[in-house]
C-alpha cells in the first residue's frame, strides 16, 4: 500500500462551492428539555469539503460525537437539535430530511465508523451478512452473487482474506473488526466517512497500520473524512484541517499544520502539550489542569477560563465569539478560515508568545506522515510547543493576509 | 457438534442423579406401601391380603437396597412407574399419561401464546418508548402481581357463572361427551380451555413484556443498532437486529417456563378442576399417594431437563458466541 498518492485538492477558502459536502452553521444540540437541558453543542459551524480530512478534537464530553451524530441525524433521545442548519451538498437540508430521504443518504453518501468495533458489529450475524445487508438495502437490484463478490472484494481491500466473510465478529481480533467496519463503511463508495475515535480502542501498532491503510484508501477512493478524536497530535498527522471543541463550543479552527505549529487558543495549546509528539525529540508533557466542565452548569464567560492560565477579567464574564483570524469572511455558511474563540485574539491586546507563534506558511499542510513512515524530503511537523521551534522559515507572503493572525 | 455431545452427556448425568434421589427419598420414610393401601381401603387385615399387596409393591422380596435399586432402574427403563395407592390398581404411568396431554395442551399453549405476545409487545413498547403502550404496562403488571387464584376465581365468577360465556370447570363436558377425534369433542375441549388459558396469559404476559422491553431498550443503545440505522437499513430490519439480541435472555426464561409447564399451572388446574398433572399432583399430595407423587416428580424433572436441553440448542442457534466451548 503506497503512500505515494494523488495530490489532494487544497482545502483553502475559495474553492468551488460544489466541493462543499457538508456545511453546518449555528448548530445547537441539547440533551433534555427545558430548565434541565444540557447544552452539548452550542452554535457550531463546520464545513467539510470533497476529499478533505477534517479533524474534530476535544476531550470527552466536549460535544464532538454529539455534533457528528446530529449532522447524520443519528442522535438518540433525549438528544435534540434546537437550532442551526446542516446541509449536504448545499441542497439537502439534513435537519429537515424525512425518513426516506435520510435512508437514501445514509451509507450511500455518509458512512460511519465507531470507536468500538466489538459493539459496532452485530454479534449474532456473520460479517458477510452485515456487509451484504447494506448492499441489499441500497442496491435492491444487485444479485446475491454480486453482493457476495462485492463483500469479498471489500474485505480484501482492507487486508482480510475473503474466507473470513463466514466468521462471526467474536472470531476476529480487534484490529480485524475495525478493518471490517472500514470495509463496510466503504461498501457503497460514500462521499463522506465519519469516524468516531476509530482507532482509540486499538493498540498503537494496529492503530498505525489501520490509519495508514485508511489514508491510502482515502487517497484512492477520494472520500472525505470527519475524523473525531481526542488525540490532537494524531489529527495533526492525518487531517487537512482541524476544529477543536470545548464544552460544546468550537474554540479553534484552522489548517492542521497551522494549529500544530501555532495554536491560537489556550485549550488547543494545552491539548497539544498533553500528547507526546509522534515525531521529533522527547519533551516534557503538560496536562491541562482541572477537568472539563459539567455541561449542566458551564462557567460564566469563556467556559475554559477556570482551567486557563492566561485568563483575565473579561474571560470570566463575557463568552468570547469565534474571532476570525485570517481576514477572510467568517465561516457562517462560508469557508472555514482560521478562527479562535479567545479574548486574547480579539486584536486589541498583547498575545502571549506561545499563542502568537507564526504559522509556517499557509500552504504548510502536513502530509500523512505516519509514525514509522517518515518520508524523506517532506516537511515533517517539527518540535511542538512549548519550545517555539519552527521547522520552516517564515516567509510572509506579500499580497495575502498575514498568516500570523494573532498579531494585531 | 462436540458442544451438543457434551451437553447431552451433562443432562444424562443429571437425569441419573435425579432418578437415584427419587429412588431413595421414599425409602427414608417409615411404614410400607402395602400397609398404606390397607389402611386406606379398610380391607380385611388378613395376612394373605397383606402378603399379596406386599408382593405387588415389592416389600417382601428381601432383596437388598442395591438389588432394589437395580430393579427400580429396570422398571423405569421399561416405563413402569409403579402402582398408585389412591387409584389402586391403576398404574402411575397410566394416570400420568391421561393427565399429561391436558396440561401440555392448556398450559403449554398458554405459555407459548404469552411468550410470543409479551415479547412482541415488549419490542414495540421499547421501540415506541414513551407512547401509550407505556401506560398499559402497569395494568399488565397488576394482573401479574395480583394473587393468581383470586384473579382466576373472579374470572370464573364473572365470565363463566354470571355471563355464562365459558364453562366453569373441567377439561370437557364429561356428562355428555366421550373423548374422541370428532369435532364435537374437540370444540368442547377448546371451549373449556379458553378461560383458563386466558387467565394464564393474563397473569404471565407482563413478565415477558417487561423483560423484553428492558432488554430491548438496553440493546437499542448498542452501537450495532446505531450502525444499522446509519446504514440506512429499513426500519423493520433495524428493529429485528435489536430484537434478535434482546431476545436471548427471554429465550432462557422461556425454556425454564417450558420445563414448568408439566408441573402445570397448579392453581389454574385447581380453580378450573382441570384434569391435568397439577390437579393430579394436588390429589396425590392430599391422599399420600407416594408412588404417584414419585412418578409425577420424575416426569417433572425430565421435563425441566429436556426443556433446558432444548433451550441450550436454541440458544446456540441464536447466539453464535455460545457455540464455542471454553
Amino acid at each position: 500500500m503506497s503512500m505515494a498518492s494523488t495530490e489532494r485538492s487544497e482545502a483553502t477558502p475559495g474553492t468551488a462551492a460544489g466541493d462543499v459536502l457538508i456545511e453546518v452553521s449555528g448548530l445547537c444540540v441539547d440533551y433534555g428539555l427545558g430548565e434541565g437541558a444540557v447544552h452539548a453543542v452550542v452554535d457550531a459551524d463546520l464545513v467539510l469539503r470533497r476529499g478533505e480530512v477534517l479533524g474534530l478534537a476535544g476531550e470527552s464530553g466536549s460535544g464532538k460525537s454529539t455534533l457528528a451524530y446530529a449532522i447524520t441525524r443519528l442522535l438518540r433521545p433525549p438528544g435534540l437539535i434546537t437550532a442551526g442548519r446542516a446541509r449536504f451538498r448545499q441542497s439537502v437540508d439534513l435537519l429537515a430530511a424525512g425518513e426516506q430521504e435520510l435512508r437514501g443518504l445514509r451509507w450511500n453518501e455518509i458512512a460511519v465508523v465507531l470507536q468500538s468495533s466489538m459493539n459496532a458489529l452485530n454479534p449474532v450475524l456473520r460479517i458477510g451478512r452485515q456487509i451484504t445487508d447494506v448492499l441489499r438495502a441500497h442496491r435492491p437490484d444487485s444479485g446475491r452473487g454480486a453482493r457476495q463478490a462485492r463483500a469479498a472484494a471489500l474485505l480484501e481491500m482492507v487486508g482480510i482474506p475473503a474466507d473470513r466473510l463466514g466468521n462471526y465478529p467474536h472470531e476476529l481480533s480487534g484490529g480485524m473488526r475495525q478493518r471490517v467496519m472500514i470495509a463496510m463503511a466503504l461498501a457503497l463508495d460514500p462521499k463522506i466517512v465519519i469516524m468516531d475515535e476509530p482507532t482509540t480502542a486499538l493498540d498503537v501498532v494496529t492503530q498505525r497500520e489501520i490509519l495508514e491503510e485508511l489514508m491510502a484508501l482515502r487517497d484512492r477512493l477520494d472520500f472525505a473524512v470527519l475524523f473525531i478524536s481526542h488525540d490532537l497530535s494524531l489529527l495533526v498527522e492525518i487531517a487537512d484541517s482541524i476544529a477543536v471543541m470545548y464544552a460544546g463550543r468550537l474554540v479553534e479552527r484552522a489548517d492542521a499544520a497551522a494549529i500544530f505549529r501555532a495554536p491560537r487558543h489556550p485549550y488547543s495549546l494545552g491539548l497539544l502539550s498533553s500528547f507526546p509528539p509522534l515525531h521529533g525529540p522527547h519533551r516534557q508533557m503538560e496536562g491541562i489542569p482541572g477537568s472539563p466542565p459539567d455541561l449542566r452548569g458551564t462557567p460564566a464567560g469563556c467556559s475554559f477560563h477556570p482551567r486557563c492560565r492566561y485568563a483575565f477579567d473579561k474571560c470570566r464574564t463575557d463568552p468570547p465569539p469565534l474571532f476570525d483570524l485570517d481576514g477572510a469572511p467568517n465561516a457562517r455558511g462560508g469557508a472555514p478560515g482560521r478562527a479562535a474563540a479567545c479574548w486574547l485574539q480579539d486584536g486589541t491586546r498583547a498575545v502571549p508568545a506561545e499563542l502568537a507563534r507564526p504559522e509556517s506558511g499557509t500552504a504548510g499542510r502536513p502530509e500523512p506522515a505516519l509514525p514509522g513512515r517518515p518520508e524523506p524530503g517532506r516537511a515533517v511537523p517539527g518540535r511542538p510547543v512549548p519550545e517555539p521551534v519552527v521547522p520552516e522559515p517564515v516567509v510572509p507572503e506579500p499580497g495575502t493576509a498575514g498568516p500570523g493572525g494573532g498579531q494585531p | 457438534m462436540r458442544m451438543i455431545a457434551r451437553r447431552i452427556g451433562l443432562y444424562v448425568i443429571t437425569a441419573i442423579v435425579a432418578i437415584t434421589v427419587n429412588f431413595f427419598i421414599p425409602r427414608l420414610m417409615p411404614g410400607n406401601p402395602a400397609l398404606a393401601v390397607i389402611g386406606r381401603v379398610q380391607a380385611s387385615e388378613s395376612t394373605q391380603a397383606i402378603n399379596a399387596l406386599e408382593l405387588q409393591y415389592g416389600v417382601q422380596t428381601k432383596t437388598g437396597i442395591w438389588g432394589q435399586y437395580v430393579h427400580y432402574w429396570n422398571q423405569i427403563l421399561h416405563g413402569n412407574l409403579g402402582t398408585s395407592l389412591n387409584s389402586y390398581p391403576a398404574s402411575v404411568g397410566s394416570l400420568i399419561r391421561a393427565a399429561l396431554p391436558w396440561t401440555i395442551g392448556l398450559v403449554g399453549t398458554a405459555t407459548v401464546i404469552s411468550f410470543i405476545l409479551g415479547t412482541l409487545i415488549g419490542i414495540i413498547a421499547a421501540w415506541r418508548r414513551g407512547s401509550w403502550l407505556d401506560n398499559v404496562l402497569p395494568a399488565m403488571t397488576f394482573f401479574q402481581a395480583a394473587p393468581y387464584f383470586f384473579v382466576a376465581i373472579l374470572a370464573v365468577a364473572l365470565f363463566a357463572t354470571k355471563l355464562g360465556w365459558f364453562p366453569q370447570s373441567l377439561g370437557y363436558d364429561t356428562a355428555t361427551l366421550n373423548p374422541g377425534l370428532n369435532w364435537a369433542f374437540i370444540s368442547n375441549v377448546l371451549d373449556h380451555a379458553v378461560l383458563p388459558a386466558l387467565t394464564i396469559v393474563l397473569a404471565s404476559v407482563a413478565g415477558w413484556t417487561i423483560g423484553m422491553r428492558n432488554m430491548m431498550i438496553t440493546t437499542m443503545d448498542e452501537d450495532y443498532v446505531l450502525i444499522a440505522q446509519a446504514k440506512g437499513l429499513p426500519k423493520r430490519q433495524v428493529i429485528s437486529y435489536a430484537a434478535r439480541n434482546a431476545l436471548l435472555p427471554n429465550v432462557a426464561g422461556f425454556s425454564l417456563a417450558i420445563g414448568f409447564i408439566v408441573s402445570g399451572a397448579l392453581l389454574t388446574e385447581i380453580v378450573f378442576s382441570y384434569p391435568g398433572i397439577g390437579y393430579l399432583l394436588i390429589t396425590a399430595i392430599g391422599s399420600d399417594d407416594y408412588p404417584l407423587l414419585q412418578g409425577i416428580f420424575l416426569i417433572i424433572t425430565f421435563a425441566v431437563l429436556l426443556a433446558n436441553l432444548l433451550a441450550d440448542f436454541v440458544y446456540a442457534f441464536l447466539d453464535p458466541r455460545t457455540r464455542q466451548e471454553a
